[in-house]
């Protein structure tokens, strides 16, 4: 049962085709990575999906709660594309600098409020209930991904991989059903690398997730993907398997060759 | 243990707050009713007191939203005509009115004070809500440019609804029920406001708004509805503050409420600290009673007795907007950047300075010892 898929998706910046007529399914509980070079369209496919861009042409559509049909978010707001269960990481790290670990974090529980601004204001019950239930769960997120201990630190003050940590800690406090992650492990070291595999693994299982990573480390996609879908120029040049990706000619003239030196 | 000794902080800041607020109540008493500072100054911090809660106001949305928005003077416009038409006398009312004829329901309504100060705020908040829809979608400079227009949209109208506003003429005799309680206890409230704002979801949101609005659209924050509550929050704060103002000044005219008035309360904004709300309080008051301590400017000066600088009106805002480039230039974070006032701050800060001191003077110590 497919949870995303993009039909046709085409995005064109003035004379630029960034991504041209993309066809690409995520079934539950998959994780599916893109991969291709840089340029190739890949962060592009995410602003489609999360609603940054609205596609020049063509259908996304996400299933929310596993009814038979599915429901076009094509150019929908980002928010309410967040709403509906689509979170996401940036391949340029996007913390809100100005604001704690924890904060960081507190921000997107602001999606679930119900108070109204003067409940919150006048500290009615109600709302202090909730601010409690919120910091709560926030504190559970961040003991989950090892930040419990930064909580209260600025969120730039972070080492790097902690900061790509943090913002999937951001990403799931807006309880998806779908998560995208662009190039997790860019600037992680060795060992955080080493880790995001199981990491990965770790808050699908935890969070019932389906996963769709954008990822340039090829051990971690080989490794972790279901389905590999390969970008050239915004075009689709092959999909498939891991093992099928890894001898396609296509796929190695393109990009593997060239990753490798 | 550790909650223990945070306990015991909260416990003394807590102390010194209220020993500083009934240090405040008594100063207010003694400036009231015994004519402590005088009636000039007196009425320099009244309009202190004012300017902070029109400075709050803007911060709120330039600061807090990080909007730049300049439609102020435009809001505070609102507050201050409404307000004045409230509370004016009646009988008196009619008279103002000697060219065109005022309008029979602008000349028999009347409303106390406080409730004239609540309506001029929401009124100002309203016209907010039709000026946000379109002007909300924009960014930067667009934004800035596109409230500016709105706001000299509604001086023009007021100069033009003669009937209602008395046109260029204005109003006078505006009841000075605005004393040193009003003027101080609105501003507190309008603190204290702020404070609790900031520290709910909502406040996180807007500040998450200001630090990167795609992540923040991309964490299910709705831009449009939240720029929208702080704009309209603004704007009502703005129209309290032009309702004190026009009973604190006592005459009002289109004229007062040009793009000037929004340049001299940003200029407090951007002095106090861009996401402070001590900065904004702090910047009115040192800003409000330094324009008056610098009166001479303008009755010309010497320097040195070598230069001679001749009596020229307006030298001091000069040395201000020299000051607001400097400030820009050099210390973009204002006096206090986004950080507020807190006792513990306080304590640190002596301290702070002397490890600085003494770490300076370490160094130089090695430095002179390495030499040898
Ligand atoms: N907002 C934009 N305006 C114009 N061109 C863009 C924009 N965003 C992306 N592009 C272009 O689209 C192409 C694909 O970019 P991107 O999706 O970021 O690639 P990738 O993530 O695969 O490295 C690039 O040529 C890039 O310059
Ligand atoms: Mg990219």
């Amino acid at each position: 049962m497919s949870v995303l898929e993009m039909r046709e998706a085409t995005m064109r910046f003035g004379g630029v085709i960034a991504v041209e007529s993309l066809n690409l399914e995520v079934n539950l509980g998959e994780i599916v990575a893109i991969i291709g070079p840089n340029g190739a369209g890949k962060t592009t496919a995410f602003n489609m999906i999360t609603g940054v861009y609205a596609p020049t042409s063509g259908l996304i559509l996400f299933d929310r709660d596993g009814s038979k049909e599915m429901q076009t978010i094509t150019g929908m707001r980002p928010d309410l594309i967040t709403k509906l269960g689509v979170a996401r990481t940036f391949q340029n790290i996007k913390l809100f600098q100005e604001m704690t670990v924890l904060d960081n974090v507190l921000i997107s529980s602001h999606i679930g409020v119900k108070s109204d601004v003067f409940s919150a204001i006048f500290g009615l019950p109600h709302y202090l209930k909730e601010e409690k239930a919120m910091r709560e769960r926030s504190m559970e997120l961040l003991d989950k991904v090892d930040l419990a201990d930064e909580a209260a630190e600025l969120a730039t003050s972070l080492p790097y991989g902690k900061q790509r940590k943090l913002e999937i800690a951001r990403a799931l406090a807006t309880k998806p059903r779908l998560l995208l992650l662009d190039e997790p492990a860019a600037g992680m070291n060795p060992t955080e690398t080493q880790e995001l595999t199981d990491f990965v693994y770790k808050i699908r299982d935890e969070f019932d997730l389906t996963i769709l990573l954008i990822e340039h480390h090829m051990q971690i996609v080989m490794d972790i993907s279901d389905r590999i879908y390969v970008l050239d120029f915004g075009k689709l040049i092959a999909q498939g398997v891991p093992e099928e990706i890894k001898n396609n000619e296509r796929v190695i003239d393109a990009y593997l060759g060239v990753a490798d030196d | 243990m550790k909650s223990n000794s945070s306990n015991k902080k909260m416990g003394l800041s807590t102390i010194l707050t209220i020993a500083s607020l009934i240090g405040i109540v008594v100063l207010l008493y003694m400036i009231d009713q015994h004519g402590f500072l005088g009636s000039y100054w007196t009425r320099v911090l009244r309009l202190s007191g004012v300017y902070a809660i029109s400075a709050l106001s803007m911060n709120l949305v330039n600061g807090f939203t990080g909007q730049f928005s300049l439609g102020h003077a435009g809001f505070m416009a609102i507050g201050a005509y409404v307000t004045s038409l409230l509370i004016i006398p009646t009988p008196n009312k009619a008279i103002q009115y000697y060219v065109t004829p005022v309008l029979d329901f602008v000349g028999k309504m009347h409303a106390p004070f406080w409730l004239a100060l609540i309506l001029g705020g929401l009124l100002a908040a309203i016209a907010a809500f039709f000026i946000g829809f379109p002007v909300l979608r924009l960014k930067g400079d667009y934004l800035a440019i596109a409230t500016l227009g709105f706001s000299e949209i509604i001086r023009i109208f007021i100069t033009n609804l003669i009937p209602i506003t008395n046109g260029p003429m204005g109003l006078k005799n505006i009841p000075a029920s605005a004393n040193i309680w009003w003027t101080t206890g609105i501003c507190t409230l309008t603190v204290v406001f702020m404070l609790r704002l900031m520290d709910t979801s909502y406040g996180r949101a807007i500040k998450a708004i200001r630090d990167d609005e795609t992540a923040a659209e991309a964490m299910g924050i709705s831009l449009f509805r939240h720029k929208m509550m702080a704009f309209m929050m603004g704007a009502f704060f703005a129209g309290v503050s032009g309702g004190l103002i026009a009973s604190v000044v006592g005459t009002i005219n289109p004229g007062f409420f040009r793009f000037t008035l929004a340049y001299e309360i940003l200029l407090i904004v951007v002095l106090g600290g861009l996401g402070s709300i001590t900065g904004s309080v702090v910047g009115a008051f040192v800003l409000t009673i330094s324009r008056e301590w610098l009166r001479f400017l303008d009755n010309g000066f010497s320097i040195l007795g070598i230069i001679k600088v001749p009596p020229i009106a307006g030298m001091r805002m000069l040395f201000f907007s020299v000051l607001l480039m400097i400030v820009i230039l050099y210390s973009r974070r204002g006096l206090f950047g986004s950080n507020e006032f807190t006792w513990a701050g306080l304590f640190a800060f002596p301290g702070k300075w002397k490890n600085k001191a003494a770490n300076l003077f370490d160094s130089a110590k090695q430095k002179a010892g390495r030499k040898k």
